[in-house]
């Protein structure tokens, strides 16, 4: 009798244990999941030239999924970030880059607001002295303080 | 026929505009009160033959006249009612008309409710709106005119664009252009003030409920589009720095410059130059964002079909308002005068400080937007500025402005000593930089921008409780009592300050702790993000009334635990042939989770992304709290429009009193 | 009045700029292959796949590079261009078919007229990336030292050959 019991029990978990081993784990879209974060991370820094105002990480164009593959070998070769950005600006020119370089044709761009903003915080602090100085208060004139007593009576 | 009729009404409204154009303004150089009287009535009889042309055009797409051009390019048999509707500003033609319908909206509004404005200045306000609608009616007949004829009639439209067919479009463009044209109210009182020559406290105090409420549907109008880009383009991003966010963000910051800046006029009478030229630019702004949509001179996924002679023709209009407008500040701003005296250190000088903090990151978006045009226009090259360029660059700008959020309501007019802030706000400091270093810790990463985004937040936080403790502190009266005894004002302040709090709050957290996966999903496969197991069950198929979806679904469970189911879907619309997808989100106060369908792959399988995005809601619920602060704002007493009827009361009572005295 | 004047001619400037914009077309990359050789190549030919073209071939020659495709709609409008451009002999047009299946190119071309001399078949599109091709239709002029000359972004037109892309061949074919 107890012999059975345990072979149905023995039966019933192995049996539960199959369920459980048809729930599968997803598996990740792309194997190898460190080539995967460069590839991601390079991604959101190059821009789709499709469609233009996405990444190629959002981008659903061809195009966008042939340079992730392109990109996608380059990191399993071992190329670094700056190697394979190059690789592209190569070949697409600056406008491929999501974040503009810094060179002497942007250097306004990117020392601008910084510059506007000192000017803006130059002028503020100028432009409150000379208030404080204007507004001075000034000493009434002979003629005026005549006036001003006359009008209190 | 109707279409024909809309057409007449538009060439009528014209002729009204060119009127209330000039003959209000012209009267009231010259005293005329006859002139000056035809603004009001003017202005109501154009909202009358806009809103009818509008009426014609929804009529046409309503029953589907693809007889139309317009609306063969836009609709679509199959399209659903409501979005054939929206479908009517879902091009260029349409939204212009929009512009025009909006705009002769607020200047009814001013006509109806601007009983207190001396007649000289209401006159020239109504006739500078009146100006500005015969630069649109004009464009709109001349080159974009949305009635224009297909022969023959086309046997289908060409349908809505996808992305389109959703709420969002009902609601985004006409709240969005509320907010953008509503900034032509304090544009004209602007220019009104310096024709008459004449700025004053009470001038601040007419302006600024204008200002707040276009203000208001602009903050609202830029959440809907920031939360319909998240649920709708399927991959969890809500803010693209695109050319044309960026060009309905120009105007939000210098308008919120605006009313702070008017806030001090309407107190102290100062900063009234300032004033004048940010209503200005915010106005400008606004019509610069409507240049850059519709000229084709840069690329976003917002643009509009271009055709240059359009551009041209925008682009002179911008000469003649925005040029004309600043020659005439240039010319009459000294006649304004000079407000009262202040200290460096001052309530005024912190809200100086903050316009010039808004108004330098305003011009910095500027930059961003249209350096690509600049480098290639002198030919050094082709680059494209993206969202790595204004996060660089936006943050240190908001962040003096946000701490000084904190200082500015505590410091006294005038004069304020800052030993005496310091002391005040020793702990608010000591907390916020405490939490910006624990929390992220706690939470698992620390960088540096994470504990400022935390720091600020929590700064903005401390130092309005500290804020509302002392004002509310003082007092026997019971709560409700002391909290009425602060004006709405002051509470719309407190509770849109705290709105930015949260907002920085939700941007912080999301962009630091998000996260997400891409996997590839058999039905009965299990992912797991964030601590919850996402199953997959598959996909169904699904047919809607002008596309055929695949419909997804996966349930979420934690720990064996139901949490929520997500429906991603991935949609092909039948009649442009356009894929789609319609992400599923399941939101909560504290994170959202979403997942949206790739491509089928072999076997049944898709590929799926799953993101975990933690308290992205507070972006929005902020900007709520922003528009709900200004809204109480607006219903101050002080705005009141009762007030009038008893100071006639006791004028007329002192006129019988003195007359009996004479007799 | 002349501070009042500086934001006045900061607007007028920028209006400047936005006047030139109107003629430009933001969405063109400009090649950052121009002046740089040609990558090179070896790719199957559409007629024999068994024997290769490689740039190499046309070496001491000038000849243009047409990247095409028989699912791409503006190399519709182009292809009539190029058959008589072809037939006026003046220079070899080799044609680079992007990302296309065999059959359906080789009846593209069976219906349009055939303007190439060779056709390459870039099947999954790297050659492509190798050359910055990020649309279709695009053209490049190469030299006989092979040096990319010049890139037509989009279809060629009567205006294009007759202002730039001819006068160009001419030149360099005399040097």
């Amino acid at each position: 009798m107890k012999l059975t019991r345990i072979v149905r029990l023995i039966v019933i978990l192995c049996l539960l244990q199959s369920v459980s081993l048809w729930a599968q784990e997803a598996q990740p879209l792309q194997a190898n999941a460190a080539v995967e974060v460069q590839v991601e991370r390079l991604s959101t820094q190059l821009r789709c030239l499709v469609c233009q105002n996405q990444t190629i990480a959002d981008s659903h164009a061809e195009l966008a999924q042939d340079l992730k593959q392109e990109i996608r070998e380059m990191a399993a070769k071992g190329m670094t970030d700056q190697a394979i950005i190059d690789y592209l600006v190569a070949r697409y020119g600056d406008f491929v880059r999501y974040k503009p370089p810094f060179n002497p044709a942007t250097s306004f761009l990117w020392l601008g607001p910084f510059g506007l903003l000192l000017a803006g915080g130059f002028g503020l602090f100028v432009m409150l002295r000379r208030r404080q100085k204007m507004s001075a208060d000034v000493p009434l004139s002979a003629d005026e303080a005549r006036k001003v007593s006359e009008l209190l009576k | 026929m109707i279409p024909e009729i809309g057409h007449f009404s538009l060439i009528l409204a014209l002729l009204v505009s060119l009127v209330l154009g000039s003959f209000p303004i012209i009267g009231a150089a010259r005293g005329n009160t006859v002139w000056m009287g035809l603004a009001k009535p003017l202005a109501g009889v154009q909202f009358v033959l806009i809103a009818f042309a509008f009426l014609c055009l929804v009529y046409a797409f309503a029953f589907m006249d693809y007889s139309v051009l317009y609306v063969a390019n836009n609709s679509n048999s199959k399209l659903p009612l409501q979005f054939r509707i929206a479908a009517v500003w879902g091009g260029h033609e349409g939204s212009l008309l929009l512009w025009a319908l909006i705009l002769s909206i607020w200047t009814v509004a001013v006509s109806l409710f601007s009983k207190r404005i001396p007649d000289d200045m209401r006159a020239r306000i109504l006739g500078v709106m009146g100006l500005i609608s015969v630069g649109f009616l004009l464009f709109m007949l001349m080159v974009s005119n949305p009635f224009e004829r297909l022969i023959p009639a086309a046997l289908d439209g060409r349908d809505l664009n996808p992305l389109l067919q959703d709420p969002g479009m009902i609601f985004h463009p006409p709240m969005l252009y509320m907010g953008y044209v509503g900034f032509s109210v304090a544009f004209a009182f602007s220019i009104a003030a310096l024709l008459g020559g004449q700025l004053d406290a009470a001038w601040a105090r007419w302006s600024r409920p204008w200002t707040i409420l276009a203000w208001i549907f602009l903050t609202v109008g830029i959440m809907a589009g920031s939360n319909w880009a998240y649920y709708e383009l399927g991959w969890g991003g809500w803010w693209f720095w695109d050319a044309v966010e960026n060009a309905s963000f120009m105007p939000w910051l210098v308008g919120t410059a605006l009313i702070h800046s008017l806030a001090v006029t309407e107190k102290r009478g100062s900063f009234k130059a300032w004033t004048v030229l940010l209503a200005i630019c915010a106005f400008s702004l606004s019509l610069l964002g409507t240049f850059l949509v519709r000229s084709g001179v840069l690329t976003s996924v917002h643009a509009f079909a271009t055709d240059p002679r359009r551009g041209i023709f925008i682009l002179a209009f911008l000469v003649v308002v925005i040029g004309g407008s600043l020659l005439l500040f240039a010319w009459r701003a000294s006649t304004v005068g000079r407000g009262g005296k202040f200290d460096v250190v001052s309530r005024e000088s912190f809200l100086l400080a903050n316009n010039v903090l808004l108004a330098v990151a305003a011009l910095s978006v500027l930059l961003g937007t249209l350096y690509p045009l600049f480098l290639d226009a002198l030919n050094l090259g082709k680059i494209s500025v993206g969202p790595p360029y204004f996060d660089a660059v936006f943050a240190p700008l908001m962040a003096p402005a946000i701490f000084l959020m904190g200082v500015g309501p505590i410091a006294r007019w005038k004069e304020a000593a800052l030993p005496e802030l310091a002391k005040r706000l020793r702990w608010a400091f000591g907390i916020s930089i405490a939490t910006a270093v624990i929390l992220p810790l706690m939470l698992g990463n620390f960088t540096p921008m994470i504990g400022l985004g935390l720091f600020l937040a929590f700064w903005v936080f401390a130092t309005t409780a500290e804020l509302v403790y002392q004002r509310l502190g003082k007092s026997d009266l019971p709560l409700m009592g002391r909290i009425k005894a602060n004006s709405r004002s002051w509470w719309g302040m407190v509770i849109a300050h705290l709105g930015i709090a949260v907002f920085v709050l939700g941007v912080t957290i999301v962009k630091g702790f998000e996260s997400e996966i891409a996997v590839k999903m058999l039905p009965g496969d299990v992912a797991h993000l964030a601590g919850y197991d996402f199953t997959f069950d598959g996909v169904v198929d699904r047919k809607g009334p002008n596309y055929e979806a695949s419909h997804g679904q996966i349930h979420v469970t934690k720990n064996g635990v139901l949490r929520t189911i997500l429906e991603p879907e991935k949609r092909l619309y039948t009649v442009t042939n356009m894929p789609m997808t319609e992400a599923g989100i399941s939101p909560h106060l504290i994170h959202d989770l979403y997942a949206s369908l790739g491509e089928p792959l072999d076997g049944g399988a898709w590929s799926v992304r799953i993101y975990h995005k933690p308290m992205v809601e507070w972006v929005w619920f902020g900007c709520l709290m922003m528009a709900f602060g200004g809204f109480l704002a607006l219903a101050d007493k002080r705005y009141r429009l009762k007030k009038r009827a008893p100071s006639k009361e006791i004028t007329s009572k002192a006129v019988k009193s003195s007359k009996k005295a004479k007799a | 009045m002349k501070r009042g004047l500086i934001p006045l001619a900061i607007f007028l400037i920028v209006v400047g700029f936005l006047f030139k914009g109107l003629f430009l077309d933001p969405r063109e990359v400009p090649s950052p292959l121009v002046g740089k050789p040609a990558p090179q190549f070896s790719l199957p030919r559409l007629d024999n796949p068994e024997t290769k073209f490689s740039p190499k071939d046309m070496l001491g020659k000038v000849w243009l590079f047409n990247v095409w495709a028989s699912w791409c709609g503006a190399c519709r409008d182009e292809h009539p261009i190029l058959v008589e451009l072809s037939k006026a002999g003046f220079v070899p047009v080799i044609g680079m078919d992007y990302k296309d299946t065999r059959p359906e190119a080789q009846q593209w071309l069976d219906q349009g007229g055939n303007p190439y001399n060779v056709v390459a078949v870039d099947a999954d599109g790297r050659v492509g990336i190798d050359y910055g091709v990020y649309g279709v239709p695009e053209t490049y002029v190469i030299d006989k030292a092979g040096m990319i000359a010049y890139k037509q972004i989009g279809p060629v037109t009567y205006d294009a050959l007759r202002d730039k892309i001819i006068p160009l061949v001419k030149r360099l074919q005399a040097q």
